[in-house]
């Protein structure tokens, strides 16, 4: 993902920048080795973010390509509009989930990386977590475009609100039987579990470091944007990068931008400039806006409203949960990592870890944004609001956008909302405060 | 004294209210939103502001012997009087308008029949506008543009036949010249017009009696309306030229503003030219939660004004004509311009006009309903405000899937809730400066 530019251009600015340029030349290094795979002879993986075995794929010296990252990819740089009229223009309906048809419509233009260059054909499609129906039908379309070998780990959804040992065994042995030898076969290397650890150790650091950061937010000012900001604080760790070195080093640079922030009392970074006041404190559930997301983002950078916790930034892990990769248990420890991404828990799962976030960052309220082609997500998130409501004594508000569809960001709209939210805290305050 | 204005700019009208320092209304004004929202602002303040002199005049007229049991008829009388010098006055700066741009290029040639035949238009139009502002007299909309364009077509055909003239001339010169000067605030001072309607309301008046009420009048004129707190509300809102803390967003303008018309308000609707929203407030008013509409105005008053012009009505005769049903049709709710298109369907298949009316307000209402449901369902008060509010067959329609639905509630409508909006932001004005 691509960075947010600072606007102050101050001497401890610098300071701050290095671990976005990291994460830019490592993004920059990892599309230019997928679009040169072809010259290289590297074998390429596609697979999606929740429940991703990026440690397993490097164990075979696979690529990463991530088709939902490219399709966000395509929306900040406004190019998902295009491959979605494209894709329906094939026969996709309207209503069908548009990271999905932002990436077949780019495959029909082209299928270019933000390099410029063609991303190349995949040699096997990784489909490592079944919780969204819709994942499934995706690399089905994409299998039908490339021919090429698909291996499916089915991960049981927590719908008792627990994971059990049946379930984990259950993946342990997919995994062994299915995912390890087909991912032999295509990279022609011998699976090497003390390789998997090795990757398992250097995610499990970067794991440290950015719970470390994630819940800086408990501090007033928080010094970080636990949505909008997050978003690429959650980059490495969600996609190709984790268990590199890299990753280990990008978390290390951000943890210690992140302290002297706070050392400072500064509150986070933005597009905008630094933020200074911190009106309101939210708790956000639903991924954001992607083709609006810096006027999305200013929106709340106008009216002082810091986001100090965030679902979306717990669908590549519930790390703040105290999962870690654990190298003592590689297999088992990448069964347990599919099962406890966020999308993977049921309703009162999602309410109760909602709550949570409410109580521990001292949020005033939960915003919820409702995507309107992801019912993984959107199912239910009424109720849910309406139970945090109840349970916490702060208001909750709803908006409604989409991922990477730009015709459904109705910006008046959800300014007027979010505004009226913003204006509801305020009153509800006084009142409180006159009583 | 000090006067606290509320202005609600909305997508058809802009609306004001002026409100004393002990939360009295003192006067209220609307207008037409035009593309304008500055003069629209000005021009309903302006409205509300004479308002709120009527006001004054009747208090100070409550003690006049000569005028016992008769304030109300002389405060008609005097308002009346006052509109026509108002409209006179717009009259004249009409036709200079139209004077100046009928010497233009285009018209060489052509300049003086085009002048004579404006002249004799505005003559007729003066001489008829004792007729159009008589007692009694029924003006199908108090707006200038309205009152003055209609006449003018209709004079200015039968001129420009006499004049063997091109009507699409002088049409070209009253549609540049009404925009002008709608969007020209009326000038001068209030003062003087406000005299020579009461000289010419005194006419009729016996000579002590009158010396008596113009004293009064006099001083009610004499006191100053000061201007202590504007707020502004409405989807225009952020043009107005106020600081930001000036102004509120309309959702809670309208749940304040319901709880002074009815103070066991819990659940507000209000329908709107372009949303619909449905709002809980608690027992002061406060906002608790709200949904509205979103990415789609279907349902809203547009909607309504869409099948007005379909079926060649007027806006306001589709309710009466929707009453006379005896079965109502289901129509489709989710899109405007289906609706429009099943509509003809239905009338082609020889359904009764009145009864597809009243399917097309009863899908309206279902609209209403759900956004109602999903923002908490109805409590006891509910109170429906918005243009919308002003039409039989909707309330009718309501009234039925209330009591459906929620069994015996009180629903609430007033018959002035166009100004829900503005009464609440005057509020916010008093409280701004109370706290």
């Amino acid at each position: 993902m691509s960075k947010p530019e600072s606007k102050a251009a101050g001497k401890s600015e610098v300071v701050k920048d290095l671990s976005m340029l990291k994460q830019k030349e490592m993004i920059t290094r990892n599309y230019d080795a997928l679009t040169s795979a072809p010259e290289t002879g590297r074998k390429v993986a596609a697979t999606f973010v929740p429940g991703n075995l990026n440690e397993l794929i490097q164990v075979f010296g696979l690529l990463n390509n991530l088709p939902e990252i490219n399709a966000i990819q395509n929306g900040m740089r406004k190019l998902s509009g295009d491959y979605i009229l494209e894709a329906e223009k094939r026969g996709h309906s309207e209503d069908v989930c548009t990271y999905v048809k932002a990436d077949l419509g780019s495959m029909a233009k082209g299928n270019l990386a933000p390099n410029g260059k063609p991303l190349p054909r995949p040699d096997v499609l990784l489909l490592s977590y079944t919780g969204c129906f819709t994942f499934m039908k995706w690399f089905e379309l994409v299998r039908n475009e490339y021919k090429c070998p698909t291996v499916m780990l089915h991960v049981p959804y927590q719908g008792e609100g627990t994971t059990t040992r049946n379930m984990r065994d259950y993946i342990v042995k997919q995994l062994k039987q299915e995912v390890i030898p087909k991912l032999e076969q295509v990279s022609g290397v011998k699976f090497d579990i003390d390789r998997l650890r090795e990757l398992m150790r250097e995610s499990a650091k970067a794991e440290d470091d950015f719970v470390w950061v994630l819940e800086t937010a408990r501090h007033r000012p928080s010094p970080i944007d636990a949505y909008f900001g997050s978003v690429y604080y959650t980059g490495p760790i969600f996609t190709a990068f984790r268990g590199t070195p890299d990753a280990s080093e990008y978390y290390r640079l951000l943890r210690a931008e992140i302290e002297e922030r706070m050392a400072k009392g500064l509150g986070p970074i933005t597009p905008e400039g630094d933020m200074k006041q911190q009106k309101y404190r939210l708790v956000v559930e639903g991924p954001p806006n992607w083709t609006s997301f810096r006027e999305f983002w200013k929106m709340f950078y106008d009216e002082g409203a810091v986001v100090v916790a965030s679902s979306y930034t717990k669908v590549g892990g519930l790390y703040d949960l105290g999962f870690r990769h654990d190298p003592d248990h590689p297999l088992e420890s990448l069964a347990d990592y599919a099962m406890g991404c966020y999308t993977n828990m049921n309703l009162p799962q999602r309410v109760g870890l909602l709550e949570k976030y409410m109580k521990e960052y001292e949020a005033d309220g939960l915003l919820i944004n409702s995507i309107k082609s992801c019912n993984s997500f959107s199912a239910g998130q009424l109720m849910m609001m309406r139970e945090i409501e109840k349970r916490t004594g702060k208001p909750g508000a709803f908006i409604e956008t989409d991922l990477v569809d730009p015709r459904y960001f109705s910006a008046a709209n959800v300014k007027n909302r979010l505004e009226s939210y913003f204006q509801m805290i305020d009153q509800k305050r006084r009142v409180a405060s006159a009583a | 004294m000090k006067c606290f204005i509320g202005i609600d700019l909305g997508s058809t009208t802009t609306k004001a209210v002026v409100m004393d320092d002990g939360g009295k209304q003192l006067g209220r004004g609307i207008t037409n939103s035009r593309s304008n929202y500055d003069t629209a602002a000005a021009v309903s303040k302006q409205e509300a502001l004479i308002d709120a002199r009527f006001t004054l005049f009747r208090r100070g007229l409550e003690g006049e012997a000569a005028l016992a049991g008769r304030v109300d008829a002389f405060l008609a009388e005097l308002e009346r009087n006052f509109r026509h010098v108002q409209f006179l006055e717009q009259l004249d700066d009409l036709e200079a308008t139209g004077v100046r741009h009928g010497a233009g290029l285009r018209f060489a040639g052509q300049e003086k029949p085009l002048r004579a035949a404006l002249g004799e238009v505005f003559r007729q139009l003066r001489a008829e506008s004792e007729g159009i502002f008589a007692p009694g007299a029924k003006r199908k909309s108090d707006f200038f543009r309205d009152i003055a364009g209609s006449r003018f077509m209709a004079l200015g055909d039968a001129v420009c036949k006499e004049a063997g003239l091109s009507f699409d001339l002088l049409l070209n010169v009253y549609d540049k010249s009404i925009i002008e000067v709608e969007n020209r605030p009326p000038a001068g001072a209030m003062e003087g017009k406000f005299l020579r309607a009461l000289e010419k309301t005194l006419g009729a008046t016996g000579q002590a009696a009158a010396n008596g009420v113009a004293h009064r009048v006099q001083a009610a004129l004499a006191i100053p309306l000061e201007e202590a707190y504007v707020v502004g509300t409405g989807y225009g809102r952020v043009r107005l030229p106020f600081p930001k803390e000036h102004i509120r967003s309309e959702i809670l303008c309208h749940g304040l503003g319901a709880h002074i018309m009815y103070a066991g308000t819990r659940t507000v609707l209000d329908i709107g030219g372009q949303d619909t929203k449905a709002i809980q407030v608690d027992p002061d008013g406060i906002v608790e939660n709200f949904q509205m509409n979103d990415r789609c105005a279907a349902g809203c008053g547009r909607y309504l004004g869409y099948i007005a012009d379909e079926m060649q009505m007027g806006l306001h005769e589709l309710g009466p004509m929707a009453m006379k049903s005896t079965r109502s049709l289901r129509i489709n709710s989710t899109c405007t311009v289906f609706a429009g298109a099943e509509l003809r369907d239905r009338l082609a298949l020889g359904d009764k006009r009145e009864d597809v009316l009243a399917g097309l307000h009863r899908a309206i209402i279902l609209r209403a309903m759900s956004i109602i449901s999903r923002s908490g369902g109805i409590r006891d008060q509910f109170t429906f405000t918005g243009g919308v509010a002003k039409n039989e067959a909707a309330v009718r329609e309501l009234t039925k899937l209330v009591r459906e639905n929620y069994g015996q509630v009180t629903i609430n409508i007033n018959p002035d809730s166009i100004y829900t909006g503005a009464l609440g932001g005057a509020e916010f004005a008093r409280r701004a400066v109370q706290v």
